[in-house]
């Protein structure tokens, strides 16, 4: 239920937002986020409501991250 | 970057596998993680987390999904609430089948009442401003990922002066079952992964009591398979050093202090009540109900709804597969007389509860 789908705003009209993931397009309030969002920006919709705005610098950075490869001498 | 793709790609689960076998290697004893949400446990199944790992790393279910810790007793106040003609019934999809005592939602509707599934509960209002002479009863439940939605849709009905719409809520929030199930001695839980949804509401912050008072690791995580084996290294990386804190592994979502606009929204509907959850029995400050001043959107107020406890379905064992003491394996019932297409226990209804993932997903022997 708690599912959540990151959708890229292509509108944003008053507190209702189009955003769209593999060309699918779906309306969607930001009551939640207020003006926080942009055209562009990446959002997690939820039952019909943003509720976070990602964020790619945060996610560049987690991908670095997970290409770390340990070494045992790391762990030591 | 389309904040998918780039978190399901195999070399990179590759390469963390190899980092948790090694990191594995060096644990003294096995241990238990428990990843608390249901669309977690749905992603383990679909993505083939679990045999990624070493013997010595298990993962654990836990009782985060809304609809199968929601007690028979709501489903019947729901059926009763669909049986007056009066109402119209709106409900996310998931609750449709749910047994309650006697029946199903879905029995009530074949039998002549009026129950609609919508997608996001404002359509439910909308539903309510279409239909002036009925009254539209919206089922609340989930955690605090979905309470703030529905909290929005009554500041919209009341913005909109609308009467006849009504909410029966039976919204649960996160940290208390937690910090019951880690107390419990019998699952010996050596560190959590956090629910990454709720968590873009309540923050990291809300688990630091639980690492704390408990000493046990917490790690939000993301619902993507590279996100799991992440937050998976990271409770490893926990364990080996010996520390027990909060981290944030889905730092493109959620931050320390959360969704501040939700949670005042949260705040402004509801305040934290006494709930019940199936398995884990009534849970001190673990819910929420509607304020007081709000009663006349609040179902249990304006509807004469049965208040009886409600009747476990025999031979379910939902509760026990709830805290993570039993497999869906382990239960009789399992893939014989509960499937999906005829679930008797709610853990098999919803799809992400641990009986229908490991249903779906092929776990059989």
């Amino acid at each position: 239920m708690c599912l959540g789908v990151p959708m890229k705003i292509v509108r944003i009209d008053g507190d209702m937002v189009v955003a769209e993931v593999d060309g699918v397009q779906k309306e969607a309030s930001i009551m939640l986020l207020g003006d926080l969002v942009a055209v562009d920006d990446y959002v997690i919709v939820h039952a019909g409501f943003a509720i976070s705005r990602l964020d790619p610098a945060e996610a560049e950075e987690t991908l670095q991250m997970m290409r770390e490869v340990f070494r045992d001498e790391d762990m030591a | 970057m389309n904040y998918q793709d780039e978190f399901r790609d195999r070399a990179l689960v590759a390469i963390m596998a190899d980092n948790i076998r090694k990191m594995a290697a060096r644990l003294k004893k096995p241990v238990n993680f428990m990843e608390v949400c249901g669309t977690h446990t749905m992603s383990i199944y679909q993505y083939g987390i679990r045999s990624l790992l070493p013997e010595n790393v298990r993962l654990v279910s836990g009782p985060g999904c809304p609809v199968c810790v929601t007690p028979v007793g709501y489903v019947d106040k729901a059926i009763a609430a669909a049986a007056d003609p009066a109402n119209i019934v709106a409900t996310f999809g998931d609750m449709l089948r749910v047994p309650g005592s006697q029946s199903s939602l879905m029995s009530a509707r074949a039998g002549g009442a009026d129950v609609r599934i919508v997608y996001s509960p404002l359509d439910a209002v909308t539903l309510a401003a279409e239909h002036p002479q009925r009254r539209v009863v919206f089922l609340g439940v989930g955690f605090e990922t979905t309470a703030p939605t529905i909290a929005a849709t009554i500041l919209e009905a009341s913005r909109r002066g609308l009467s006849n719409y009504c909410v029966l809520a039976s919204h649960k929030t996160m940290p208390v079952p937690m910090e019951i199930l880690t107390a419990d001695p019998d699952l010996g839980l050596s560190g959590y992964l956090c629910p990454a949804h709720v968590s873009t509401v309540i923050g990291g912050k809300a688990y630091q009591p639980l690492a704390e008072k408990y000493g046990i690791p917490c790690v939000v995580t993301g619902f993507e398979p590279a996100d799991v084996m992440q937050g998976i290294e990271m409770l490893l990386a926990q364990q080996l050093a010996g520390e027990s804190k909060v981290e944030i592994q889905y730092r493109r979502a959620v931050s320390w202090e959360g969704n501040p606009k939700a949670l005042a929204i949260m705040a402004r509907v509801f305040v934290p009540c006494d709930a019940e959850w199936r398995g884990l029995g009534i849970l001190p400050g673990s819910g929420l109900a509607i304020r007081p001043e709000l009663a006349v959107f609040d179902a249990e107020k304006v509807l004469n709804l049965p208040d009886t406890p409600g009747v476990e379905q025999p031979g379910c064992r939902c509760g026990e597969v709830l805290k993570g003491k039993l497999s869906p394996l382990d239960c009789p019932l399992f893939a014989t007389v509960c499937t999906p297409e005829a679930p008797v226990g709610a853990c098999m209804v919803s799809s992400e509860g641990t009986c229908a993932a490991a249903f779906k997903y092929g776990e059989r022997s």
